[in-house]
């Protein structure tokens, strides 16, 4: 159906640079997370593609038409408000057929596909009702039902469950992703919660400071950080600063093969940390044991300090203060100006051709 | 002002307030402010509406010897008093839609727009109120008297347009700050225009508030009395003047009394109206709750 192009898209606000030169190619009937902590740039490219901002350089392409200089209104885009922003003084119909209306179609028309509309997100026989007499979620359905009815190109969603409890934001986003896939529609989707993106996006798009770190199929963001942002900001990882010599990294006591020479960050995965038995130079003391029911994760100091989280099976137990081996299995260390290099098990050379699906 | 607005004390269903009811402690405090304020403000008003009715009053007597609409019938059958009251309501509702269509849209650019000078000429608009008023009317009436506005009536709705001004921009700019921008940008979205949105969702979302502003100003300007005398007379007597000339002229406080509850009683209703209308949440907020 659509797609968008954004090239060399930067904007700043006054003297505060919110997004610096980014290219993104987003394909018809993907949905992509812009994933980042606040202040990344994430709403604002959002705001870019709805026509809400105009960027400082770059273009913005639907479907090969150059927008970047048309108002929303003239955008086939839709937009979810993170606040819902329904209006108040219209009934729930009237909030879905707003967008019908100016477009003239007769009234029989807009009363079926409002109706089509509030089923689809499971809202039938709610159309009389005033926004205020709605819960949470569903507030945020009827501003889904109200972008959606407009059969936009492109369905932009800035955070919209962010106000929402967990267990309900986690059925609307999957509810999300069946509508976004059934209908085949190309969206964009805002979250700052990384397990959002990772649930429910084709490709994840990982900012921060106004610049595009990495962009990624979830898992492969999650396997193959390219930088060490990204590493320390998809997923839990332990992040050691670390001294490369000698085809080593020490790191906190921790010795691990590694090439390369200088000052490098040590990255590893709390799952990718084994328990074995005490060894010399790979023992840690445990400080606190959590148990997660599916999985336990311990909280461990090195020799040196150094907080180390180890994730392992939920039948081990371990008493706080006792001293245990760890083998590491994997690791990526993080070199400046150098591109991350990935090792797997303590002895074996690194593997960076290897590919995550 | 949020006490207008019925608050339940507990935000619980029934059951749950039946079990952690307990009784709450007699606020001395409160009741003292309460009989205190009931003393300042309804006594008054209570003995005015009393004197209405009443034919015979003399002291040390707590209730009147004699009761009757003697009084009723005599103001009322006066020409001058319905005279007076429809040119009231002439001038007060063309004051009042005058000020609506300069003001409103003037709070919207305040509210909404940021140009050069915004904060001064803001400030100008409301400095009009730091001035002793009567000062402004007399300098005011000077110049009406060379433009021959002095006892005209265009001459008492310009010079009371100047007294709305405080409460038709201060009130409406904080209703416009008020709309979210999201429920605007989320319908330039769904493809309105930005003159669409306006009339559809910021002046609907605005509204309860523009119509408190609307509705002091009417009450306002109907019992303006310094700019109606000094400007309007002798030609334009409005309501107050004539109720003033009355108690004035007249050494019978019932005719006084008599236009008090006459005047009171539809401006009440009036204000009853509004809060069934809009809902006692929105009217509250309106008015700055």
């Amino acid at each position: 159906m659509a797609q968008v192009r954004l090239t060399g898209i930067a904007k700043a606000f006054g003297k505060v640079t919110a997004l610096d030169a980014m290219d993104l190619m987003i394909d018809d009937g993907e949905l992509v997370c812009l994933l980042g902590p606040s202040g990344s740039g994430k709403s604002t490219l959002l705001r870019l593609i709805g026509g809400f901002e105009t960027p400082s350089e770059g273009t913005i392409a639907i479907d090969g038409v150059d927008v970047t200089h048309l108002p929303p209104e003239r955008r086939p885009t839709a937009m979810v408000f993170q606040s819902h922003a329904l209006w108040s003084h219209m009934t729930v119909h009237g909030n879905i057929a707003f967008g019908l209306k100016l477009r003239r179609l007769p009234r029989a028309e807009i009363r079926e596909r409002v109706e089509k509309v509030l089923d689809l997100v499971g809202l039938a026989g709610y159309s009389a009702r005033l926004p205020s007499q709605l819960s949470g979620g569903q507030q945020q359905r009827v501003a889904l039902a109200r972008s959606l009815v407009i059969e936009p190109k492109i369905l932009l969603l800035d955070e919209p469950f962010a106000s929402l409890d967990q267990h309900l934001r986690e059925r609307l986003r999957d509810e999300v992703r069946d509508i976004q896939q059934r209908l085949g529609i190309t969206a964009v989707f805002v979250t700052h919660g990384q397990d959002e993106a990772l649930a429910i996006s084709d490709r994840i798009v990982v900012l921060a400071d106004g610049r595009m770190q990495q962009v990624g199929r979830p898992g492969e963001i999650y396997a193959e950080p390219k930088t060490a942002f990204v590493a320390g900001f998809i997923g839990a990882m332990n992040m050691l600063d670390g001294t490369l010599a000698d085809g080593e990294i020490a790191a906190g006591g921790l010795r691990l093969a590694a090439e390369g020479s200088g000052a490098a960050r040590l990255a590893i995965r709390p799952e990718d940390i084994a328990l074995s038995e005490p060894e010399e130079g790979r023992t840690v003391t445990v400080r606190r044991m959590i148990d997660f029911g599916s999985h336990v994760v311990i909280d461990s100091t090195l020799v040196d300090g150094t907080h180390l989280r180890i994730q392992t099976d939920k039948t081990i137990r371990v008493e706080a203060g006792e001293r245990v081996g760890i083998r590491v299995e994997r690791w990526t260390v993080f070199a400046e100006g150098e591109a991350p290099r990935r090792y797997s098990s303590d002895t074996v050379r690194p593997f960076r051709e290897a590919r995550y699906a | 002002m949020t006490d207008l607005a019925p608050v339940s004390p507990f935000d619980a269903s029934p059951s749950a307030v039946g079990r952690i009811a307990r009784r709450a402690p007699i606020d001395w405090t409160g009741i003292a402010f309460l009989v205190g304020l009931a003393a300042v403000i309804l006594l008054p008003l209570v003995v005015t509406a009393v004197w209405a009715f009443a034919e015979v009053w003399r002291f040390p007597a707590i209730v009147p010897q004699r009761m009757g609409l003697g009084y009723w019938q005599e103001t009322l059958s006066r020409t001058d008093v319905w005279q007076a009251l429809w040119l009231s309501l002439r001038i007060t509702t063309t004051v009042t839609v005058i000020s609506a269509a300069i003001c409103f849209p003037a709070a919207y650019a305040f509210a909404r727009l940021d140009f050069p000078g915004r904060n001064m000429l803001f400030l100008a608009f409301l400095s009009v109120q730091a001035f002793p008023k009567f000062g402004l009317i007399i300098a005011t009436a000077t110049i009406f008297l060379t433009l021959n506005l002095i006892g005209t009536f265009w001459g008492v709705v310009l010079i009371q347009l100047v007294g709305t001004l405080l409460y038709m921009i201060w009130i409406p700019v904080s209703a416009f700050q008020g709309v979210d921008r999201r429920l605007e940008e989320a319908a330039r979205d769904v493809g309105a225009s930005p003159m669409r949105v306006f009339w559809s969702i910021t002046l609907p979302q605005a509204a309860p508030t523009l119509f408190a502003a609307i509705l002091i100003t009417f009450v306002n300007t109907f019992y303006e009395t310094d700019a109606a005398w000094l400007i309007g007379l002798p030609n334009v007597r409005t309501m107050p003047m004539v109720m003033i000339a009355f108690i004035n002229n007249a050494l019978e406080v019932q005719y006084g009394a008599v236009l008090f509850v006459f005047l009171w009683v539809p401006s009440f209703l009036l204000m009853l109206a509004a809060r069934r209308v809009m809902g006692a949440d929105a009217f509250a907020k309106g008015l700055g709750g």
